[in-house]
Parts: C-alpha cells; structure tokens; sequence
C-alpha cells in the first residue's frame, strides 16, 4: 500500500474530479433529491432537550459542580490543606483555616477546619484536580450531579461553604445506605 | 353611491393590509420553525403555545431598540429606504384577485381592490421600484458593505426581471390579457397554467426567489461577505422594516405565483359548489384556496431556504442571463408555433 492510500481516520474520501452527467448540470433534479432529503427531516423525531423542564441525565463521571463532603457521623472532612488549591490550575479556591474547639467535635472531622472555603466558578476549569489532590477525599465534582448556575454579577460565581458542603439530609441518607451494605 | 364604493374598497383595502402584516408577521415564525424542524430541532416554543407570540415580542424588542444613525450626509434618504422598501411591498397586493363576487347587502362585492386593466404591468412597475427601497438605504449608510449589496441587488434584480418579464409574456399570450382578475377566469375554464406552462411556471419561480432575495439568491444580504448587507447600519424598527418588508414580498410573490400559474382563487369543483351552495360559500372557499397556495408557496421559499447554499455570484449571472433568458425566448416561441397550430 503507497503512502497516499493510508488513511488514518479511516474515512478518507478520494476527490474525483469526473464531468458532471447533464442531469447534476441543470440542478434541478439535485436540487428536488435535496429537496427530499431535507422534507425527510421535517418529519424526524426532534433532538432537543428543553432545558429546564427537562435535564439531560449525566454520566457518573460527569464533572460539575464540587462538594465537600461528610463522613458516616455527618462531620466535614475537609482539614484545611491547601493542596487543593496548590493543584488548582486556575487558582480558583481559596480557603482559611481554623483550629477545631472541642465543643465541635462532632461538626468536623480533623482537628483543623476550614472556617472558609471559596471557589470562584468562573475560574474553576472542572478539570478534577482539586479532587485528585485531596488527602482527605473531602472533595469531589461527581457527587453533586449540578451544573453551575448562570447568574448576573461576578460576585455570585463565588461559592461559599453555604453552597459546596453536602446538606445533612445527604449525608443521613449516606449513612443509612452504608449501614445497610 | 359613491360613499358605498368607498367603504367598501376601504374595508377590502384594510382587510388586504391587514392579512398582508399578519402573514409578514407569522411568516418569520414560521421560518423560525421550519427551519428548526428541517434540522432536527423545535423552534421557538417560549412565547405563547408553540412560541406563536414570538413575532410579537420581536415587533416588541424592535421598538424598543436604540435608534441608531451611523455619520452619513444622507440622513433624509437613509429613513427613506426602509419607508419605500415597506410601502412597495404592501401597494402590489392592490391588484390580486383574492376572491370572486361575494353577495353581501343586496350587492356584488368583487374581493380585490382594485381590478385595472394592466395589473401585470403594474405588479411588475411596482417590483422595479422596490430594488430602490434597498439601494437608497444601502447608499446612504455610508458603508462600503452596505454598498456592494446595494450594487448585487440591483444588478441581480434587473437581470431576473428580464427574465421574469419573458416568462409572463407566454402567459400573456394565451391569456391576451394583463387583468390577473381575467388571468384567473381563464384558468377557471381552460385549466390551470401550470400544465400548459411548466417552463414558464420554473423561470418565474426561480426569478421570484431572486426578486425577493431568497436564499439560493439572496446574496444582497448574505451574511457570511456583507455582514448584513443592506442593513447592516439600520436598527430598531428601520431594521424591522426591512425584514418586514422581505417576508411581505414573499407573501405577496407567492401570491402572484398562486394567481398565475395555479389558478388564484380557482379550485376544483367551484362551479358545483357555487351552483348548489350559492356563490358567497364559493367565494370564501376560494379564497382559502388561494390562502392554502399561498401557504404553500411560502412554506416552498423556506423549504428551500433551508436546503440550497447560496449561489455565487457569477453563477447568479450565468444561470439568469445564459440560461434563464433564452429559455423564456424558446418559451415564447414554442407557445406562438403551439397556439398558431391549435387554434
Ligand atoms: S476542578 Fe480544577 S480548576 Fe476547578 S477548582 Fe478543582 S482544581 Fe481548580
Ligand atoms: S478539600 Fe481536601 S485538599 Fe482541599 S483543603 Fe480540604 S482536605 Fe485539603
């Protein structure tokens, strides 16, 4: 097989440069073939998704928004880090730490915390490293099964602990399931 | 009695420029949705059932548009092309027959404004003069894109118009008159033209998508070399004129093609509906009639839309002034050898 012959994609197409027949010449028997061609469609089933009344179903690794998350006794795992946001690539998180008082306990799981954690979304390229950095397996974009919302200012990109810690209902319903395995 | 005749071709008059908008206006819904549909997707749907509120809330958004002037010394003639793009579009529906007598108040009411002798003559006169609509604007916009639309434009409709003109001659031949009220009686009676004259029927088509600057010749404003073409410094409810005036051109084009060639108002069976059930249901199913071809012919400019890509512009020329034109001139000559021998 000559080198021109090869093709890699497997749909190379040979361009032939033959005479148009006298049909393909007067166009209009091409154009009635595109034509139909065409009418077909107008009957096909419609591909689209109406957006907010109807949601495309993501796959389990799908990349969206990211959780923090709970363990069996519902306490955050995050510990403050910063290797998360060391991998970031588009610098996106921020974070502060705080020391764990005893009283709290039973709300975070490590003796560090962080008192705030940031993502700026419209930073965030969801590429999963956050995820892949973390130690603790505090983080992670599958598990929320969100898209991130569009809104109006800048300001409200930036998500909060209010918006990425898992809700506690989760996080019972978590717990029961792994009780039950 | 002259008061009468007033009111009278008032109300038809009003009634014709109403259905005109109202077509112009559920025409780019329509397009919307065709053209959705011809690619697998659905359309607008937000705006009412089915999105049918969306030309409304277009006419909205237009209004409410910045009224943009782009520096020009032309300010006068920059308003003036949208203001004769629009009026063309709407005067032509003067002349078309929409419907025969109705019986109303003890009266014959012809439905058609006006019946004048020379209709053909005037649709025509009338079409010549929206080319200007386009070109005035487009010269005054101060812009060279603007500009060589306005060149593409005029050129191309003066070429499809000779070819167009051709085309309706062979009509005018076996009708011997340039009444489109008379055009239709005789495909009442002798059938319609469409059979007799299928070249005629295709030149004419293919010059009406030109005429109206339809995709595969709309390339006055093709978006891809003139951004907008001739509108591309217009905004708010200039704009929408243009746009408007294109979907009114179409209407009213498909409606010539209905009357010419495909009989106007005339359906199969008329004579029996208008002996047995009187000649007012006859008229108004006439002219649903009509309204369904017409419906048809739009639905056919869209359809195409959606399936052709744009000519080039040596082609354009090629096809209209190498082909199209000789083949009306053998047109015309097959028709005088056939009707010399036949009759
Ligand atoms: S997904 Fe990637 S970009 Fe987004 S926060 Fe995590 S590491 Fe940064
Ligand atoms: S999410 Fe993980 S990597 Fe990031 S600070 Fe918390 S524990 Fe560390």
């Amino acid at each position: 097989m000559s080198v021109q012959q090869i093709s890699l994609s497997g749909r190379k197409i040979e361009v032939s440069n033959k005479e148009m027949t006298f049909l393909e010449r007067i166009y209009l028997w091409t154009i009635l073939k595109g034509l139909w061609t065409t009418l077909k469609h107008l009957f096909r089933r419609k591909v689209t998704i109406k957006y907010p009344e109807e949601t495309r179903t993501m796959s389990p690794v799908y990349r969206g928004q990211h959780m923090l998350m709970r363990d069996d006794e519902g306490r955050e795992r995050c510990t403050a880090c910063g290797l998360c946001a060391l991998s970031c690539p588009a610098e996106a998180i921020t974070m502060k730490a705080a020391e764990r008082k005893p009283e709290e306990k039973h709300l975070y799981r490590e003796e560090k915390y962080a008192e705030i954690y940031e993502i700026n979304m419209l930073r965030c390229i969801f590429c999963g490293l956050c995820e892949e950095a973390c130690p603790k397996e505090a983080i992670y974009l599958t598990k929320s099964k969100k898209i991130v919302q569009a809104n109006y200012e800048r300001e409200d990109f930036i998500y909060g602990k209010d918006k990425l810690v898992m809700p506690l209902e989760m996080a019972i319903k978590n717990t029961q399931s792994n009780k039950v395995n | 009695m002259d008061s009468v005749f007033i009111i009278e071709k008032s109300a038809i008059i009003v009634a014709v420029f109403a259905l005109t908008m109202l077509m112009a206006m559920y025409s780019t819904w329509a397009e919307r949705k065709v053209a959705a549909f011809l690619q697998d997707r659905v359309g607008p749907n937000r705006a009412g059932w089915g999105g049918l509120l969306q030309p409304l809330a277009d006419g909205a958004k237009l209004f409410t548009k910045e009224e943009f002037f782009p520096n020009t010394p032309n300010k006068f003639l920059f308003i003036l092309g949208p203001f004769i793009a629009m009026s063309t579009a709407l005067i032509t529906s003067a002349v078309i027959p929409w419907g025969d007598k109705i019986h109303v108040f003890g009266k014959d009411v012809l439905l058609q404004a006006t019946d004048i002798d020379v209709s053909v003559l005037y649709v025509f006169g009338v079409l010549s003069i929206g080319v200007y609509g386009i070109m005035i604007g487009a010269w005054a916009s101060n812009n060279k894109y603007s500009l060589m639309s306005a060149v593409r434009a005029s050129s191309q409709m003066i070429s499809y118009e000779v070819a167009m003109g051709l085309a309706m001659i062979s009509i005018l031949m076996m009708s011997g008159s340039l009444s489109l009220k008379e055009i239709t009686v005789m495909q009442a009676n002798d059938g319609w033209n469409i059979f007799y004259q299928p070249l005629a029927f295709i030149i004419f088509l293919i010059c009406s998508f030109a005429e109206t600057n339809r995709t595969p010749f709309d390339l006055a404003e093709c978006e891809s070399e003139l951004i907008g073409g001739y509108h591309t410094e217009y905004s708010s409810m200039k704009m929408g004129f243009y746009l408007f005036a294109e979907y009114a051109n179409m209407f009213i084009s498909s409606a010539i093609l209905s009357v010419v060639f495909l009989g106007g108002y005339h359906f199969p069976g008329m004579d029996w509906v208008n002996a047995n059930w009187g000649i007012n249901i006859g008229a108004i199913l006439g002219f649903l009639a009509l309204f369904a071809k017409i419906c048809f012919f739009i639905f056919f400019y869209m359809w195409v839309r959606w399936t052709i890509p744009r000519f080039r512009y040596d082609q354009l020329m090629h096809l209209g002034w190498k082909i199209l034109i000789p083949l009306a001139v053998i047109n015309i000559i097959i028709t005088g050898i056939v009707m010399v021998l036949f009759k």
